[in-house]
């Protein structure tokens, strides 16, 4: 068994259909960015709101944060992507379970869950680093906003929070790549994203080594574009005298 | 849905087992990846602008791929690989393609984690080291990454429990692991809902207790 290179293998119909390889991979592409864009807003607000929870000067709103944290931080996230797609479809009430499993199509349901799974694990991460950025500003913020006359939510809202995003970005920009990563997860609940088109390239074609090289470049170049936006983002709303951020 | 537990007593022995292989895969893959990682932060380090050169661009490769797809591609890739060195074919396993994937790819991580913890020496023990007249593998090996270790001993031990938690990623190639084991438990006697379960509270399990402890260790670990 000798291996055939054949760096041309994109441009050549798969088979099925009139499609490329080339079209396979932008499908996939498309799948891993509409996963991990949606899962990323829902785990900016779902963490946002979880950060500030547990900053808050009460035990049991502060207690609810810190258990879904530990909760989403110790499980895999294979084992909470099969609970999400395999478990809690069985659990729902029967009009929507059979609407979950019968009316949608298998691709759309394999989406949601992915999407739900992605967001609510990396919620937790993002949490942490909300935390973290509201608990690394100086205590007078909040205190002068008090003397002011803020409301709680005032102080979060108006105060705190502006500040403690633009501290974190950097540590968030490592999340959102990561979600875009986490997002390969979906190959294996059979969603077409851009690692199981790289597998079923290398499976049609038997050109393994130019499929995966293409796929980790796709990934390399994503995550590396993604990096310099949030670079750039991070130098625009750099808080003014702060040696952490923007670099100068 | 109703939920029915009894089965899982039966299935504890095939369990154990696939929990066997998960630690072995944890273990290994820590193992190596922190040799690796080491060397790369060595090398990261070094003078030499082509090493750090070569290292760094190490780590920003596999840290911008998926586990998933490094997992995948080793598991087909490796035995093409293999007929070209050794010219002739060597049959391997899957369990040897994850590891080896494992080991390389923490080692970006660990690399990262050593390195910030050679940077956090103070720069007068190398002085103080030099003055003494070590060579520079003296200095490292007895003064420097002693120190750096016991520093970054909880990152590293939380970056083991993030893969004992990753190691379940195995599924991929079909190697039977706890959370496959658990799985095909489940299944065969149609509770596969139960067994989801068993297998995230055995994982939360002791990931949180490991967390707990690394906690711990950190505070008695402070240089």
């Amino acid at each position: 068994m000798n291996y055939n290179w054949d760096w041309g293998v994109f441009f050549k119909s798969t088979g099925v259909g009139s499609e490329t390889y080339l079209d396979w991979f932008i499908t996939g592409l498309g799948w891993t960015i509409a996963i991990a864009i949606v899962a990323w807003i829902v785990a900016l607000m779902l963490g946002s709101v979880l950060g500030v929870m547990r900053t808050v000067p009460n035990r049991l709103v502060s207690g609810i944060a810190t258990c879904y944290v530990e909760l989403f931080r110790n499980v895999p996230l294979l084992v909470q992507l099969f609970i999400w797609y395999f478990l809690v479809p069985d659990l729902l009430p029967q009009n929507l379970q059979d609407w979950y499993k019968q009316d949608l199509n298998p691709t759309t349901s394999a989406y949601l869950s992915v999407v739900v799974c992605l967001g609510l694990f990396t919620a937790a991460r993002v949490c942490e680093q909300v935390r973290t950025g509201i608990q690394a500003l100086p205590r007078g913020q909040e205190s002068a906003a008090r003397a002011m006359g803020f409301k709680l939510p005032q102080i979060y809202w108006n105060v705190l929070l502006p500040q403690a995003y633009r501290i974190v970005i950097p540590p968030l920009t490592s999340e959102f790549l990561n979600v875009f990563k986490n997002s390969s997860v979906a190959s294996l609940i059979g969603l077409m994203e851009l690692l199981a088109q790289t597998k079923q390239t290398a499976e049609f074609s038997a050109n393994l080594f130019e499929a995966f090289t293409l796929a980790t470049l796709i990934y390399f170049t994503l995550n590396m574009s993604l990096m310099l936006l949030m670079r750039m983002v991070e130098k625009k709303v750099a808080v003014p005298g702060l040696i952490s951020v923007g670099g100068k | 849905m109703d939920l029915d537990f009894s089965g899982v007593v039966q299935a504890v022995p095939g369990m154990w087992n696939g929990m066997v292989m998960t630690l072995q895969l944890t273990v290994l893959g820590v193992v190596g990846g922190i040799i690796l990682g080491t060397l790369l932060a060595l090398m990261r380090l070094s003078h030499s602008k082509l090493l750090s050169n070569i290292a760094g661009a190490y780590v920003n490769y596999f840290r911008s791929i998926p586990l998933l797809l490094v997992i995948t591609w080793f598991y087909l890739a490796v035995p093409f690989v293999l007929r070209w060195i050794t010219g002739e074919d060597t049959p391997i396993g899957a369990f040897t393609s994850c590891i080896v994937a494992f080991m390389m790819f923490e080692a970006a991580y660990f690399c990262e984690i050593v390195r910030a913890g050679v940077q956090s020496i103070p720069k007068g023990q190398m002085g103080a080291a030099k003055a003494l007249g070590m060579s520079y593998g003296q200095m490292m090996r007895l003064i420097i990454l002693p120190q750096a270790f016991r520093k970054m001993t909880p990152l590293l031990l939380q970056q083991s429990i993030i893969l004992f938690q990753d190691t379940s990623l195995v599924y991929t190639v079909g190697l039977v692991d706890f959370l496959n084991a658990t799985r095909a438990s489940g299944d065969i006697i149609g509770r596969a809902n139960e067994f989801l379960i068993i297998a995230g509270l055995v994982y939360f399990t002791i990931s949180f207790a490991a967390s707990r402890l690394v906690k711990r260790l950190q505070k008695r670990f402070a240089v």
